[in-house]
């Protein structure tokens, strides 16, 4: 837009007026008197933002004004997205202005004191970080005193934070320094643990590095496509459109789609199939059996680039010790592989023939060797996708595996079009939650808590003395609400999350554990969630485009973004949370005198300076955030702590992944500035080139020339093929629980609804949580359609409405609910079984009565 | 209708009717002339207004309803108002509004059942058979989907989802590499609900529940659409074409029904023949 020369004037002389008063005024006027540019005809400065929701990492243009976020686009020039949102992305700029935001803390108090009975009263943040900090310094002292004289690897803690793969890259970063070197604590964990924990385990085990070899255009390049336990339809909507282009258009394409349910997908399939639950492991192995027999594994890509495993077996389901599943379990949790030939290999998957798949699965036969032919045919470039109907598996881990093993057989992989892909669920779990670390067993770029080599290295980086870092696995998700409730964990921090609607058996250990007396439990959140009303202090944050961002999504994408708009009242970023806090605690506090003495300088300071005012995380001064326009942002954190921390803070992290003495090489960024031009880049990123397909020569930096395919993620550069069998699931159906209950999502609803559902047109499109079951299931209960019913499990029960003819199609025997309906919380229904090896709950399978209500 | 409660206002229910009727009637009654003209006007019905199910064409529909609020007071979901007078709807009669109520098809019907004059057809026991009225998707221009976007919460609500309403998939051929998921109506399943133009996320829906004679368009009666024709039929309806000969060189083959000329790909092909035998002798003597 061009200003006349009176409006020139005009802003010229508010912006003197204002400097003159001491007054900041919003950016976009700034801008405008600036440079008189940088905004559209109707006054709107539009700016690229990742979408807050899905793993897609759809990029956005977003419109400002007057200080409020006014209008949205997708952004025409993205790669992943050109232009498209899905309906969830269209209404982005609505979840920011929810007539319930949360604007200041929170506190539960009676008399004017905080009381663990008492009543949500306002506080300042001064007040909130107070009684917080009291109770977290109570807490680690106890801990201090029952540590004195333990080696680092029996270190206890009785703090916790609950993180997640919504923070941004940054703020997962600074939680994770807090907690790992600030507190000594790895009792941090993110809500990726329920979503990708599987997948993580599974890529380390066969290739030694974690996310996917391949990217997105794999989807246009391969000949078919296969789902496993993924409803990209509603859940990647936007992937799925290009999935659905290349059906369309590539001549012989084929879409093949197994799941326990028939799911928007189905419409689309060739070849769908609907499996008993947990039999996917059966189909697996058959595969691969399939190939075995037929003779059609690549001899010289087995030959060169794989070894062979096997698993324990008979490795229980993650329930607490004394369940009579756990007893039973000869080797409860146990990974370890061993190397066996590949005469070995074939004799174990021998047993899954297509008519032992079959009668396990339930699908025909026909279906099973249509599949099988399809992976054994050395010309047809095949594509899995997968996502929560593997991972959320008691045997995800081993499940994702049998994946990979079919197309390492073939030699499917790392190239355009054979890849085995697992999808991401959320926008930043392989950004934020994998890639910096915020599991309870993890550092940055892979490295492990567990390995004094990764924690010295790590000290190095972060210049703590040595033995700071805690070698002990801290307490995973699940683990953390049983912990809570056996009151060894005390004070717990849950931010960027709804963990109290998500995490299995609210009933008996979540809600529990949070009210436990003993323990002090915050929630950072901008709306009142379900987790909000289950704590004890609830602080205001800024959402997804009021603060600085980064993201990274399921194909290694980096995307940046600048604070758009402020947040509402008192609320506050997570970075700005986490590193405030920080300032509570004096070194003395934290760290036990003899740690201290082998760093006297750090004596008297606070958590605060030795984190974050280390030279490194504060290297960046304060400076304008510019846009190539001209336009200049607000950034809060950067006002608040006067020196720029985002930028500091992904610098350092940097140091994990880019430093020349790294330890595990292949995890490589761009320098802070490059994302803010860029619409985002793939890693490894190399000479400020991007790595599309990785582990093969040509497209990996990394693979040297002449060696072809290398998974140098491992040392002997091979990939492991795991052998893993059938086993049943934790609970299946029986007389009186005598059907399969299955959580999921939809397409109009994120994760527990906190933001979709104060989307008015979003709630009026899918207002409730129906149950979707077969119409005969429904008639047997005599029960039709929008009807109330009553989900009973052996641990909760809920009030649905009967659905019989909507999107999702159970087969007879199975019921289908979503999770997002804060009205109907599935979670007291569902399980907390875990896959053993990575400790994620199975969200798919547990035994459900439906009655009339 | 949602369990959570959105605190809307509900149409009039048949007691509020019957005493605001009552009061009304003997203010009119002192209007007159006034009556007779709105009578005739609330003949016709508005297009947005929607009959319950099983309502008679609307001539037959105003001569049969006795205005007894019956269907109103048995409808579970509370979604039917009663014309009131100075509503452009016959004073008394029974009608629902898409956008903010519409029609849950409840498997029993209770409208219909309630109804003593068989205004609303006793006949229609299939809720599916039920024709309210027609959805029509009457703006590409503002409808997401058509834009490409994931939206399809229109397909996704309709109660016969798939047959009533489908999603047509089609190249997207600005982006290059996504597909535009089109929602279609069909009038031959569409009950005229109008779930889908509640669902619609648009400031004004673009899908709308019209009376079927304003919503359809009728096919010149000598047209046959060739194709759904031979469907129906399960053959052609003209006796069976020759086998096709072509002059064509070595390596090409013309598929007359597929795809047409076929020229197998140079250097695919190391062999100069086929492997399998079968291929070659069943290729036919077009090239001999």
């Amino acid at each position: 837009m061009k200003l006349t020369r009176r409006d020139f004037v005009k802003n010229n002389a508010v912006a003197a007026a204002a400097v003159a008063a001491g007054v900041t005024l919003p950016a976009i006027q700034v801008a405008n008197a600036a440079t008189g540019d940088g905004v559209d005809a109707d006054g709107i400065r539009w700016d690229k933002v990742a979408c807050r929701f899905c793993g897609t990492g759809c990029s956005v243009l977003v419109g400002t004004k007057g200080g409020k976020m006014v209008a949205s686009q997708g952004d025409p020039d993205a790669p992943v997205n050109k232009g498209l949102n899905c309906i969830k992305g269209y209404f982005l700029p609505k979840i920011l202005y929810g007539a319930d935001r949360l604007t200041q803390p929170l506190l539960r108090k009676k008399g004017g004191q905080f009381a663990k009975d008492g009543k949500f009263e306002p506080v300042s943040w001064d007040e909130a970080f107070d009684v917080m900090a009291e109770k977290w310094k109570v807490a680690l002292k106890k801990d201090m005193e029952k540590n004195a004289g333990q080696p680092v690897d029996k270190m206890i803690s009785s703090v916790g934070m609950f993180g997640s793969g919504q923070w941004t890259v940054w703020e997962g970063y600074a939680a994770s320094k807090l907690m790992k070197a600030g507190f000594r604590s790895n009792n941090l964990d993110p809500n990726a643990r329920h979503c990708m924990a599987s997948a993580v385990g599974a890529f380390i085990r066969a290739f030694g590095i974690d996310e996917p070899m391949g990217c997105y255009d794999d989807l246009e390049h391969a000949d078919a496509f296969v789902l496993w336990g993924a409803n990209m339809a509603e859940m990647h909507p936007i992937l799925w459109s290009r999935l659905t282009d290349t059906r369309l258009t590539r001549a012989d394409c084929e879409v093949h789609v197994l799941s326990t349910y028939e799911h928007r997908c189905f419409e689309l399939a060739d070849n769908g199939m609907v499996f008993h639950p947990q039999s996917d492991l059966a189909i697996a192995n058959y595969i691969a059996n399939y190939i075995i027999q037929n003779k059609a594994y690549n001899e010289e890509f087995i030959g060169k680039h794989v070894n062979f495993t096997k698993t324990p077996t008979d490795i229980g389901y993650g329930l607490r010790p004394e369940h009579p599943l756990e007893k039973a379990a000869k080797n409860a949790a146990k990974g370890k592989l061993s190397k066996i030939s590949f005469e070995e290999y074939a004799a174990s998957v021998a047993p899954y023939t297509v008519e032992k798949a079959s009668e396990l699965s339930g699908v025909p036969a026909k279906n099973l060797e249509r599949l099988a032919k399809l992976y054994a045919d050395p010309n047809k470039k095949v594509s899995s996708f997968w996502t929560m109907g593997m991972n959320q598996h008691t045997r995800g881990v081993w499940m994702n595996g049998l994946v990979y093993n079919i197309h390492l057989l073939m030699g499917k992989i790392s190239e355009p079009g054979n890849s085995p892909f697992s999808l991401t669920g959320q926008p930043s779990a392989c950004g934020t939650a994998r890639e910096v670390g915020t599991f309870c067993h993890r550092l940055p770029a892979d490295l492990v808590v567990a390995n004094p080599a990764h924690r010295k290295f790590s000290e190095q980086i972060w210049k703590l003395p040595e033995e700071t870092l805690n070698g002990k696995v801290g307490y995973h998700a699940v683990l953390m609400h049983r912990m809570l409730k056996d009151s060894k964990l005390n004070t717990f921090w849950v931010m960027c999350n709804n963990n109290m609607q998500a995490a299995a058996n609210l009933n008996e250990e979540s809600y529990p554990g949070w009210r436990n007396p003993a323990n002090f439990i915050t929630v950072s959140d901008p709306y009142p969630t379900v987790s909000a009303m289950a704590a004890d202090l609830i602080l205001p944050t800024a959402m997804w485009a009021e603060k600085e961002g980064a993201y990274g999504n399921a194909e290694r994408r980096t995307q940046f973004w600048r604070q758009q708009v402020k947040a509402p009242g008192d609320s506050r970023s997570d970075l700005w949370q986490l590193m405030e806090f920080a300032k509570r605690f004096q070194m003395e506090e934290v760290w036990p005198a003899e740690l201290l003495d082998k760093v006297p300088e750090y004596k008297g300071k606070t958590l605060f300076d030795v984190l974050y005012v280390n030279g490194q995380v504060d290297k960046f001064p304060l400076q304008e955030v510019k846009d190539s326009q001209g336009n200049v942002y607000d950034n809060d954190e950067m006002a608040h702590f006067g020196f720029y921390p985002q930028k500091g803070l992904f610098e350092e992290y940097r140091m994990f992944n880019s430093a020349d003495n790294i330890i595990k090489k292949g995890h490589e960024m761009a320098p802070f500035e490059a994302y803010h031009q860029a619409r985002g880049l793939r890693w490894p990123v190399v000479d400020g080139k991007e790595t599309l397909w990785r582990f093969r020569e040509g497209y990996d930096p990394h693979v040297a020339k002449g060696e072809g395919v290398k998974f140098y993620g491992k040392p002997d550069g091979r990939a492991n093929i795991i052998t893993a069998p059938f086993e049943p699931a934790a609970e299946s159906p029986d007389k009186e629980f005598d059907l399969w209950l299955c959580t999921g999502r939809v397409l109009e609803h994120w994760h527990s609804g906190s933001m979709t559902r104060r989307v008015p047109e979003l709630h009026r499109a899918v207002p409730d949580a129906v149950v979707f079951m077969h119409k005969k299931d429904a008639k047997k209960r005599k029960l039709r359609d929008g009807q109330m019913a009553k989900l009973q499990t052996r641990r909760g029960e809920l009030l649905a409405r009967v659905e019989t003819r909507g999107r999702n199609r159970p087969p007879e025997g199975l019921v289908f609910i979503p999770w997002f309906d804060a009205s109907r919380l599935v979670n007291k229904l569902t399980l907390d079984a875990t896959d053993p090896l990575s400790k994620e709950t199975d969200y798919k399978k547990c035994a459900v009565k439906i009655i009339k209500a | 209708m949602s369990d959570s409660g959105d605190g809307k206002g509900k149409g009039v229910n048949r007691r509020q009717f019957l005493s605001q009727t009552l009061k009304t009637a003997c203010g009119v009654g002192l209007m007159g002339m006034g009556l007779g003209f709105y009578a005739k006007q609330a003949e016709s019905l508005p297009a947005m207004a929607i009959r319950p199910p099983g309502a008679l064409s609307e001539k037959d529909f105003l001569g049969a309803c006795i205005r007894c609020g019956l269907c109103v007071r048995d409808c579970p979901y509370d979604i039917l108002s009663l014309g009131q007078l100075g509503d452009e709807v016959a004073t008394g009669t029974p009608y629902f509004y898409a956008r903010t109520d519409p029609c849950e098809m409840c498997e029993d019907i209770p409208c219909v059942v309630a109804c003593p004059t068989n205004a609303l057809d006793h006949g229609l026991t299939n809720i599916n058979d039920a024709r309210m009225g027609l959805a029509v998707l009457v703006d590409q221009e503002t409808c997401i989907a058509f834009q490409g976007l994931r939206c399809e919460v229109c397909f996704n609500v309709c109660p016969i989802r798939g047959k009533a309403i489908s999603l047509e998939y089609e190249h997207n051929v600005r982006s290059g590499k996504h597909a535009r998921f089109l929602p279609i109506v069909h009038s031959d399943a569409c009950t005229g609900c109008g779930l889908c133009e509640k669902a619609c996320i648009l400031e004004e829906a673009a899908i709308k529940v019209f009376p079927t004679h304003l919503a359809k368009g009728e096919l010149g009666g000598h047209y046959r659409l060739g194709w759904k024709e031979k469907e129906k039929a399960g053959k052609s309806l003209v006796t069976p074409d020759v086998e096709h000969r072509y002059n064509l060189p070595e390596g090409v083959r013309y598929d007359l029904q597929g795809k047409g000329l076929i020229v197998e790909p140079e250097g695919g092909q190391p062999m100069p023949l086929p492997s399998n035998p079968l291929d070659r002798l069943n290729r036919g003597l077009e090239n001999q």
